[in-house]
This record gives C-alpha cells, sequence and structure tokens, in this order.
C-alpha cells in the first residue's frame, strides 16, 4: 500500500487568471521598420522600457511594393515589418498602445497594426519570480 | 569665372610663396629615346588594372560599414564612378589634368584623347605607350572621388551624387593633378614630391570629404543608436582588395618595371603592416581588445601614408611611417571627430585627408636621393627645405579643395538638393534610390 504515491501536491500556487488582481497583457505591434527609432523614442518617454524586436514580412491593405532587378518589375512582395512584443500590467497598456501610435502613426496605408493579448502569466528566469512582479 | 579662377589661382600661389618658397626647377629625368619597353607596358598596363579593382575594393570596404539598407547606395556609388570617370576621363578629364597647359591646369589641347597615341610621350614615361600612361591615371581619377563617399554615406541623393562628382573630378581633381604631376604645374615646378598621389589622391578627397560631412550635416537619429557596421567580413575583404590594388597604385608609379618599382612595392606592403600592427596595438592597449575593424583600417591607413613617400623612402623609415599613422588616424577619429561632432559617417577624413598629410609631410622628413635620384633629400638627410615645399603643397591642396568644393556642394544642393528626404532615408538609399534590397528576409 505504501507504494502508492501520495497525492499529487499540485504546482505551488498559482493563482488563476480571474483571481489576480493585477492583470497582464501582450501587446503585439507590426509597424514600418522606419518607424522604430521613433516608436523606440516614444516608448521610453513613456517609461516602457522592455521590448522585444523582429524583423518578419507580411501584407495587410498595402499590396507589396515595387522592387525593379535589371528592368524587370516585381510587385506583390511581401513587406518586411517590424514586430513588436511588449508584456505589460494592465495600467501600461494604455500608455504602450499610444506611444506605438504616436511614433508610427503617418496616416497611410501600412502603418501597421497593434494587437493586445491577454498574458497567463511571467517568469524571471534568473529569480524564479512570477506574474507581474516579473514583468518589469 | 575665368576671372575669378585666375584670381583664386593667384591667391593660392600667393599662399605657397609666404610660406617661404621660391620656385625650384624640378630635375626631370631627361628621358631616353621614345622606343616603347616591352615590361614596362605590361607592368603598367597590369598595375593600371590593380588600381581599377581598389574601387569595387573600396566599395566593400565602404559598403560593410554602412547599415544593410544602404550597402547597395555604397556600391553604386562607388560602380556609377568607376562608369562616368572612365567616360570623362578620355573625352576631357585627361586632357585637363595633364595636357601641356598653364600653371592651373592642363587645357583642351587632348581633348577626346586627340594627340595622345601609342608612342611615349617622354615628359611622363619615356618606355610606355602614352594611352598606357593615360589609362594608368584614369584609375587614379576613379578612385579619388570615390574615397569621398565615406563623408557622405548613407544619405545624399543618387542624381545629384552623380553631378556632384563630375564636377568635382573636373574642377577639383583634374586643376590639382595638374599642379603636382602636369607638365607646367606650379607644385611640380616648385618641387614637391607626390610619388603616388598623398596629395592629388588622399589629402585631395579628404578635405572634400570633411566640407560634404560638414555640409550635409548629420545622419537621423545618431544620438539614440550609433550604427554599427552591418557585414565586418566585407570590411575586411575590401581592406585586402585595397591593399592587393595598392602595389598597382603605388609600385606602378615609377611608370617602368625596375627597381624603384620594386622599393616602391616592399615599401607599401612595409607600412601597411606596420600600421595594421600599430592600429592594433594601440587598441589592445586602450581598450583591452584588438578588433578586426580597426587592424583592418589601420593598413588602409598605412597604404595612404606611404602613398606619397613610396618611391622616395627606403624600408625603415616605412615602418615608421606605418606605426606613425594609426597613431595620428586613431586620434582623429576617436577623439577629433567625436570631440567636434561632424559626422564623417565612414572616416574618410579622418584615414583619408589626416594618413595624407602625414604620408606628404613623412615624405619632407624621410625622402632620400639614395632611393630615388629623380627626388630629392628630405629634413633627415640633410634638407629642410624639401620640409616647406611639402608643406605648401599640403596647404595649396588643402585651401583649394575646401573652397571648390564647397561652391559645387552648394550650387548642386541650390539646383537638385543634395539630401534625400527624412523618411527616404529611414527607408535606405538602397530601396529609395534604386528600387532594390542587398539581402532578402526569408528566401
Amino acid at each position: 500500500m505504501e507504494l502508492l504515491a501520495p497525492p499529487l501536491a499540485g504546482p505551488p500556487s498559482i493563482k488563476t487568471y480571474s483571481e489576480r488582481e493585477v492583470y497582464m497583457k501582450l501587446v503585439i505591434a507590426i509597424i514600418q521598420p522606419y518607424k522604430l527609432e521613433d516608436v523606440k523614442a516614444e516608448l521610453y518617454q513613456a517609461d516602457v522600457n522592455l521590448i522585444t524586436v523582429s524583423e518578419v514580412l507580411g501584407h495587410g491593405r498595402q499590396m507589396g511594393v515595387t522592387e525593379v532587378y535589371r528592368g524587370a518589375k516585381e510587385t506583390g512582395n511581401l513587406l518586411r515589418k517590424i514586430r513588436l512584443e511588449i508584456a505589460v500590467n494592465d495600467n501600461y497598456v494604455e500608455p504602450t498602445i499610444k506611444a506605438i501610435i504616436k511614433g508610427a502613426k503617418t496616416g497611410e496605408t501600412g502603418d501597421g497594426k497593434i494587437f493586445v493579448l491577454s498574458l497567463e502569466d511571467c517568469i524571471r528566469i534568473r529569480t524564479n519570480e512570477k506574474g507581474s512582479v516579473a514583468i518589469g | 569665372m575665368k576671372k575669378l579662377r585666375h584670381v583664386l589661382f593667384g591667391a593660392l600661389v600667393a599662399l605657397a610663396g609666404i610660406l617661404g618658397l621660391s620656385a625650384t626647377s624640378f630635375a626631370q629625368e631627361a628621358a631616353a629615346a621614345p622606343v616603347v619597353n616591352a615590361g614596362d607596358t605590361a607592368w603598367v598596363l597590369i598595375c593600371s588594372a590593380l588600381v581599377l579593382l581598389m574601387t569595387p575594393g573600396l566599395a566593400f570596404f565602404y559598403g560593410g560599414m554602412v547599415r544593410k539598407k544602404n550597402i547597395l547606395g555604397i556600391l553604386m556609388q562607388c560602380f556609377i564612378i568607376i562608369c562616368l570617370i572612365s567616360v570623362q576621363w578620355v573625352l576631357f578629364g585627361y586632357s585637363l589634368s595633364f595636357a601641356p597647359g598653364d600653371g592651373f591646369w592642363g587645357g583642351l589641347k587632348w581633348i577626346g584623347l586627340n594627340g595622345v597615341g601609342l608612342e611615349p610621350y617622354t615628359d611622363y614615361a619615356g618606355t610606355i605607350p602614352h594611352q598606357a600612361f593615360m589609362i594608368f591615371q584614369a584609375m587614379f581619377a576613379i578612385i579619388t572621388p570615390a574615397l569621398i563617399i565615406g563623408a557622405f554615406a548613407e544619405r545624399m541623393k543618387f542624381s545629384s551624387f552623380v553631378i556632384f562628382i563630375l564636377l568635382w573630378a573636373t574642377f577639383v581633381y583634374a586643376p590639382v593633378c595638374h599642379w603636382v604631376w602636369g607638365v607646367g604645374g606650379f607644385l611640380r615646378k616648385m618641387g614637391a614630391l607626390d610619388f603616388a598621389g598623398g596629395t592629388v589622391v588622399h589629402i585631395n578627397a579628404g578635405i572634400a570629404a570633411l566640407v560634404t560631412a560638414l555640409v550635409i550635416g548629420k545622419r537621423k537619429n545618431l544620438e539614440h543608436n550609433m550604427p554599427a557596421p552591418h557585414n565586418l567580413p566585407f570590411i575586411v575583404l575590401g581592406a585586402a582588395l585595397l591593399w592587393f590594388g595598392w602595389f598597382g597604385f603605388n609600385a606602378g608609379s615609377s611608370l617602368a618595371a625596375n627597381g624603384l618599382a620594386v622599393n616602391a612595392f616592399v615599401v607599401t606592403n612595409t607600412a601597411a603592416a606596420a600600421a595594421g600592427l600599430s592600429w592594433a596595438l594601440i587598441e589592445w592597449f586602450k581598450n583591452g581588445k584588438p578588433t578586426m575593424f580597426g587592424t583592418a583600417s589601420g593598413a588602409v591607413a598605412g597604404l595612404v601614408a606611404i602613398t606619397p613617400a613610396a618611391g622616395f623612402v627606403s624600408v625603415v623609415p616605412a615602418v615608421i611611417i606605418g606605426m606613425l599613422v594609426s597613431v595620428f588616424c586613431f586620434i582623429a577619429v576617436t577623439v577629433i571627430k567625436p570631440r567636434f561632432g561632424y559626422d564623417d559617417s565612414l572616416d574618410a577624413f579622418g584615414v583619408h585627408c589626416v594618413g595624407g598629410i602625414w604620408g606628404a609631410l613623412a615624405t619632407g622628413l624621410f625622402a632620400s636621393k639614395a632611393v630615388n635620384p629623380a627626388g630629392a633629400d628630405g629634413l633627415f638627410f640633410g634638407n629642410p627645405k624639401q620640409f616647406m615645399i611639402q608643406l605648401a603643397a599640403v596647404a595649396v591642396t588643402i585651401v583649394y579643395s575646401f573652397i571648390v568644393t564647397f561652391v559645387i556642394y552648394k550650387v548642386v544642393d541650390l539646383l537638385m538638393g543634395m539630401r534625400v528626404g527624412e523618411k527616404e532615408e529611414l527607408m535606405g538609399l538602397d530601396l529609395t534610390q534604386h528600387h532594390e534590397r542587398a539581402y532578402t528576409v526569408i528566401e
């Protein structure tokens, strides 16, 4: 009988999403590459300092640029964009969005999009801290 | 215009006079009977090809330093200069530079290579066809404006660039080239020594670089983000091609396959090596680690510095010239440039002008008739006057190139606008000026 394992203790208490007092969001923005410096400057102004940047390809309504190779036009290529990922506590969501718009907006097609996702958890690898303390 | 030219020219001659010089006759070696020598001709043609290769080499040297959105802009600027100046040179550039004209420039006597044939022209080179000398010099005329690109990289409009370069080659390069190397040129008559173009090529282009960097202004967003070179291996490839081509530049400038060419070859290699070593050591002591970028830059600085001296100094002075040029250029690019805040993006001024000035003055220190009887002794060989002559030639070139480059820039800027728009600059010159990209992302 002793061979039976004790009942699983379960992971150390992580509050479920609905139990939390501070919620977290993941803000993903797709912007024009040449606007990256402006957006970064605005984010620093808004005290948002932790961002991940990657170079991506894609297109929305703006149907690609025209590039010319030795006289042959190539249209409809996927466009280069910059993808920003910013994890923030709820109270930073609005300032982050405002900063991105302020930096990236030109008013022309192709300015990009911002997606806001609920963020289940965040763990700082160095310290094992979890949740909203780990985010900043 | 003509009057203005004469006034300006008079002022420059006066400047040379103030520096304590009287015209001394240049001991031009009387050439033997004009018979074409097969070995000499083969050597000069090979060297011409070597010097041509320096410009694509420079394109990679500079191209590796810019951000990846601008590399085609650099390659294209270098390549179009090869195309543009090759044509300009045979149509009128060579005539303006080398035809026996007045003290200022050569005039239009040899327009379209009229009278520039396959017989030797003994005032320049007694044993090779005149056209061999012409095509060798064409390669110098090509690389000189290409050197300036480093100063205004990543922000000049391509159409304006083409016009600017054409005017610069015609109104700055041609006269300065004539003064130093052309029959009747006043610096040549004065006895200024410039074996392979320290004054004509490097100081001239280096000063033009400083002027354009000052006038065009800084690149955008430098305060947040000092751009890192996007491809260091390209920089090394470019430096290696420059080193290789420079043997043609310097050893070819003897215009014959002879002992002088060998001397130039040996001191060129020595100075480049000493300068690369020196730069690496400076970084090692100062920053803790020697860098590839620094060592490659040092080698190029060494090549610049030995250029005017290659046919006049022996090997130990070459080591000294190489070792010290890295010190001067290192100070120029890491102390002086940040202090004054001009955006000489790829250090065209810091390496070519500073290195060129040191080389021209070092020629006045270390030149020896034991190396080249047609040259002169320098300060350390008992002839302080030669140092003053070198100083005067440097000063005259700096003043002229500074003023005329500024005027040309302003004229083209007024007519066409020199700088790309802010959005174009941020998007990069490859896409906005040429509708191409150097690299793909996924495929």
